[in-house]
């Protein structure tokens, strides 16, 4: 298991890599990808129980990406942890690839087939209902996107999920509060996220969804309440970790030049060498 | 007359196929007693998943178990479950490529007086252009109890549409061969034939004996899976016997006739009646009487024939 300088290089190599993806295949949800990586590194290099050579191991735990559109950094991490070749990012969005813009259950590691809104977290509760009626003790983690807690169907799962009492599932919002149109209480006003949530019958816990070790410690603490499911408010800043791309609403799936990928590069790259010279140092 | 409905029927066969299969799981909408599971609920708590009135998180859970192994059957109203999850049943089941089984209960016009809110005569146009996805529709309670046996050992998603009430027998029992997607000829003739699922098989066999009184031989084919269609049987149809009575229950737009018509205007166009539901809100009446009333009844279609035969000379 890695620890925590490990991860936020892990999480800024990852960045790098989605954004030569999405420079490459001129096409991503660049903002939303960026924003998860902190929760998908913690998750995939941390947490979560699975093994890249034997996808469909019976015992593992399940990672379904709700907000399928943000799809970059989880193919990038599934090829770095050897679920299907590195090379194989080049064909991503072309003709012809299994890489598509959303998880495609053709590729080893994606469980299912999403990326329409609103459909994760009703898969996940049958996924965690079999769990607890075969009882199993492998959990179901689903990411889900802010602006699409607007969507019917996650609260019509949010109910089944607490009358069924599934604390094998973890939802996580990933709240950096803007979506395609604006800020997300400008176009369909969530807040009170965390009361909504809690009124449904979940443990609720929010976090700074950008800080690996808050990532690393909650999701060690799973379930917070026996009985209950697990609601994480993961709260990041789209487009994380480079600059001109942060809280810039123009980068939900903004293609970059050339030079702002070097110039992400460039940004990423520091961050990871002034992680490698804090090594030796105790861990903030 | 038969009593037994064919909801019936699916529960008694799920009861007894559940014991020795414990990956047999039936979700209900607040369904339970129209579907008539309630003895399937109290016999089989384990196997048995409550989801109250949420169409949408009905089929996203059943894919959610499938997809660890169970073989779930949904049994909700057909008119809920095959337009509010459409979205669910093309994604979830369809393209994931989940096993799961999709029972519309009180299909076509069965809730009468209730409306078009409560009607489903889309249903078989919309699941039909998925892909991925089986379509059946049984005749009556023997073949419902066939199929549900074959839907057990079929893997993949299937949309299976039953009406509400009994319906009359057209099988004498169930010790014949049901095989998926592979249609049964129940008359044989030359003249014409009639091409018919669910509730109108009835109605074109008692068409068929009228038919014969007058001296016309009809064909009368049980297309009871629409997808995969038979499409030989339908250009046997259409080469042996050169004119073709399509019956459903079913808007007249993306049925069974329109699958039929889409066979044999590409590999042997012959003169084809299309007999449904018109494109208007259904009156109110029972099933029989909406039947009559939009000429789904042995007299008429009996006329359609003899009258086309007539034209053709």
């Amino acid at each position: 298991m890695m620890d925590i300088i490990d991860l936020k290089k892990k999480a800024a190599e990852i960045r790098i890599r989605l954004f030569q993806m999405i420079h490459n295949a001129k096409a991503g949800h660049t903002g939303g990808s960026l924003s998860n990586t902190d929760i998908l590194t913690v998750l995939y290099y941390h947490t979560m129980r699975h093994n890249p050579q034997e996808p469909k191991w019976v015992e593992r735990d399940r990672f379904i990406a709700s907000k399928g559109h943000s799809v970059e950094s989880l193919w990038c991490i599934l090829a770095d942890l050897g679920y299907f070749p590195k090379s194989e990012l080049e064909t991503f969005s072309q003709f012809g690839t299994r890489l598509i813009g959303h998880p495609n259950n053709k590729v080893p590691g994606i469980e299912m087939n999403t990326g329409a809104l609103g459909h994760g977290l009703p898969i996940s509760v049958g996924m965690a209902l079999a769990g607890k009626r075969d009882h199993k003790d492998y959990r179901v983690f689903c990411l889900m996107g802010d602006g699409e807690q607007a969507e019917g169907s996650i609260w019509e799962a949010a109910m089944s999920a607490s009358h069924y009492k599934l604390d094998n599932l973890v939802g996580i919002i990933d709240r950096n509060s803007l979506q395609i149109s604006g800020n997300t209480e400008n176009v369909m006003g969530l807040d009170p996220l965390d009361k909504k949530w809690e009124a449904f019958g979940w443990h609720v816990v929010s976090i700074d969804g950008n800080d690996i070790v808050s990532l690393m410690e909650t999701f060690n603490s799973i379930p917070y309440t026996e009985g209950k499911p697990t609601l994480i408010i993961a709260n990041t800043v789209k487009g994380k970790g480079v600059s001109f791309a942060e809280n810039a609403i123009g980068w939900h799936h903004r293609v970059p030049s050339d030079e702002e990928l070097a110039l992400a590069i460039k940004e990423l790259t520091e961050q990871i060498e002034s992680l490698v010279s804090k090594e030796g140092q105790p861990h903030e | 007359m038969n009593k037994i409905a064919n909801r019936q029927v699916i529960c008694d066969t799920l009861m007894h196929l559940a014991k020795d299969n414990q990956d047999i799981i039936v979700l209900a909408s607040d369904s339970r007693g129209s579907a008539a599971m309630g003895p399937f609920a109290e016999k089989y708590p384990n196997q048995f998943v409550e989801m109250g009135i949420a169409e949408q998180n009905l089929v996203g859970v059943a894919a959610g178990l499938a997809h660890s192994g169970k073989k779930p059957f949904i049994t909700s109203p057909a008119c809920f479950l095959s337009m509010r999850s459409i979205e669910q049943i093309k994604v979830d089941v369809a393209y994931s490529g989940t096993n799961v089984k999709l029972v519309g209960i009180s299909g076509g016009v069965s809730y009468g007086a209730l409306g078009m809110s409560h009607h489903s005569l889309q249903d078989i146009a919309v699941t039909r252009a998925i892909p991925g996805l089986a379509v059946m529709l049984p005749a009556d309670r023997h073949e419902t109890k066939k199929m549900t046996e074959a839907l057990v050992h079929y893997d993949g998603g299937v949309y299976m549409r039953i009406g509400r009430n009994p319906v009359e027998d057209v099988y004498e029992s169930d010790d014949y061969d049901f095989q998926i997607g592979k249609a049964v000829r129940l008359h044989e003739g030359t003249d014409a034939t009639i091409i018919a699922c669910g509730e109108t098989v009835k109605v074109g066999l008692d068409a068929c004996a009228l038919l014969a009184q007058r001296g016309i031989r009809t064909r009368l084919v049980n297309m009871h899976t629409i997808k995969p269609l038979d499409t030989e049987e339908i250009i046997k149809a259409a080469k042996e016997t050169g004119f073709i009575v399509t019956l459903e229950e079913h808007s007249i737009y993306g049925g069974l006739g329109a699958a039929v018509a889409e066979t044999t205007s590409q590999h042997c166009p012959v003169p084809l009646k299309i007999l449904g539901i018109p494109d208007e809100p259904p009156i109110a009446g029972k099933t029989a009487e909406v039947f009559n009333h939009y000429g789904i009844s042995a007299g008429n279609v009996a006329t359609i024939i003899e009258e086309g035969l007539r034209k053709e000379g």
